[in-house]
């Protein structure tokens, strides 16, 4: 056993895991943070999108020496079929300003940075250790962890769980439920390397400018789930997520619909060939607002993927985890500050500080849209693409017919696909959950 | 577009760099004569398809390509089908860019 006792532990070292122990070690905590990976970010998985709002609050000047990949100066929304996409695309010379807000990232990169400045705040860092379980007293509350390093228990005041979206700790103690397939997707993603020239030329971009591409549609073939498409530097993340309750349901394989949406005919020229040189999996929380566990307990609080804060509308997840690590970070140190124990009702603050952020009133504003997905994956995945892109295609081809008639045609062909009533209850329930 | 296509997930995995805890899976599938639904269900569930039938017609797990996304473990752990841990600090999927 380590002898020495830690005002603070910190399990894992993501967005969230890293954003708490560099605050509680900013704030003269005495935090020891556990990584199972051999180096910070070689077990972290996502797009990647960096929220630079998130970052600021905690290292203002991180453009200095961060990796990032490309500020994000247009975003573009696919809605698909087989053949076809119908965009929405937003691109504004006001991305490219002084202190961009949105980057490009590559995790595994952009962790061991953050892992450094996490470290530099005086935290001890230990890699290549997993945590195997919580540590508790007779009456249950958390005292500490146990790992896998011989005599591996080490005791603390408090333990922050950022395990992630797969975390065992917490529900092999009980204080949280596994994720249930219908409250996660897995999403599978392939790294594709191009020339800097090519990629440029292909999205449209120059110098460090970035675009990425979200997509939804027929590539789901009916499920719930999304494609995405992200320029960096020197590569292009390709991806597509569904949930787990779907692949269940359907029996379609994961890298199935990585290899159909990658030969979409709209999809194939902007990574034509390119050298891929990594294929990984993750999962990723979809269940919002609904689907958040018990936060706090008495010696631990739960923050990030694990506590299933994400957005699944706006994809935002790893800004609501470094978002929530902040948070607990400094609930902790409050209670710490006026020398409480880090009893329940303590940590209690964490929650409260939580509802007041945007990571909750967020998650709550959105909290009926999964269901609505997922009941009516069907409509939204499959026959309103279709739709869309059939009248779309009515609209600009011109073939002789008169327009009135092409325009009856459209409006004949939703009302056959989903009628009246379901055009409208479709209409209400998706403005309802949108409120 | 209804044709299912070909994969070959083995050459996903060789881009993926690994360091396998020889003798010490992290994954367990309980053992059985016939295989449940849920075991059924990870044959194509699974992204770096760890899972396979045997001539017994049985899952088995082959954890060695597993990149790790816990995908089986809401599947299977529910109905106590497998039993999964992460691997042991430092062993398993080394991911470059993540």
């Amino acid at each position: 056993m380590i002898e020495e006792k830690f005002d603070a532990i910190v399990v894992g070292a993501g967005m969230a895991g890293n954003a708490a122990a560099l605050t509680l070690a900013q704030r003269g905590l005495k935090v020891l943070q556990l990584e199972r990976g051999e180096y910070s970010g070689s077990k972290n998985v996502q797009g990647a999108i960096l929220y630079a709002d998130m970052l600021e609050k905690l290292i203002p000047d991180f453009r200095e020496d961060a990796p990032l990949e490309r500020h994000l100066v247009e975003q573009r929304f696919w809605m698909m079929d087989d053949r076809s996409h119908v965009g929405l695309h937003y691109r504004s010379d006001d991305f490219n300003e002084e202190r961009p807000n949105r980057y490009t990232i590559i995790r595994a990169q952009f962790d061991k940075w953050f892992s450094s400045k996490v470290r530099e705040a005086g935290a001890t860092v230990l890699c290549e250790t997993t945590v195997t379980e919580l540590a508790q007293d007779a009456y249950g509350r958390v005292i500490g962890v146990r790992t896998d390093r011989h005599d591996g228990e080490v005791h603390a005041d408090v333990v922050v769980l950022a395990e992630g979206v797969n975390g065992l700790l917490g529900t092999r103690a009980d204080l949280r439920a596994r994720p249930r397939p219908d409250n996660v997707a897995l999403a599978v993603k392939e790294m594709h390397f191009l020339p800097r020239e090519t990629i440029e030329a292909r999205f449209n971009l120059k110098g460090d400018e970035g675009t990425v591409i979200e997509a939804a549609g027929t590539i789901s073939r009916g499920m719930t789930g999304m494609g995405f498409i992200y320029a960096n530097k020197e590569c292009v993340s390709l991806g597509i997520g569904c949930l787990v309750s779907d692949f269940e349901k359907t029996g379609e394989t994961p890298y199935g619909l990585l290899e159909r949406f990658k030969r979409h005919p709209s999809v194939a020229p902007l990574i034509e060939g390119s050298e891929v040189k990594e294929y990984s999996a993750h999962l990723i929380p979809e269940g919002g607002y609904k689907a958040i566990p018990q936060l706090y307990g008495h010696g631990w609080v739960v923050v990030g993927d694990a506590a299933q804060l994400n957005n699944a509308i706006h994809r935002e997840g790893s800004n609501l985890a470094m978002t929530s690590g902040r948070i607990a970070a400094e609930a902790i140190f409050q209670v710490k500050s006026r020398r409480d124990p880090m009893t329940k009702e303590n940590l209690s603050l964490y929650k409260k500080m939580l509802d007041d952020s945007f990571v909750i009133k967020d998650l709550k504003k959105y909290k009926d849209m999964p269901q609505l997905m997922h009941i009516q994956s069907q409509n939204f995945f499959l026959t309103y693409p279709q739709l869309v892109s059939k009248a779309m295609q009515n609209f600009v081809r011109v073939d002789g017919t008169p327009k009135a008639e092409k325009e009856k045609t459209t409006l004949r062909s939703f009302v056959s696909a989903r009628s009246w009533t379901g055009l409208f209850g479709d209409a209400f329930r998706f403005a309802r959950a949108w409120r | 577009m209804t044709t299912e296509l070909s994969v070959r997930v083995e050459d996903k995995l060789f881009y993926n760099r690994y360091l396998v805890d020889a003798g010490r899976p992290h994954i367990k599938v309980r053992p059985h004569t016939v295989p449940s639904p849920a075991l059924l269900t990870l044959l194509r569930a699974c992204p770096a398809r760890c899972y396979e039938l045997n001539d017994a017609g049985q899952v088995e797990v082959t954890v060695d390509g597993c990149v790790e996304c816990g995908t089986c473990r809401v599947i299977g752990e529910p109905g106590g089908d497998i039993e999964w841990s992460y691997p042991r600090g430092g062993y398993g999927v080394l991911f470059k860019f993540g």
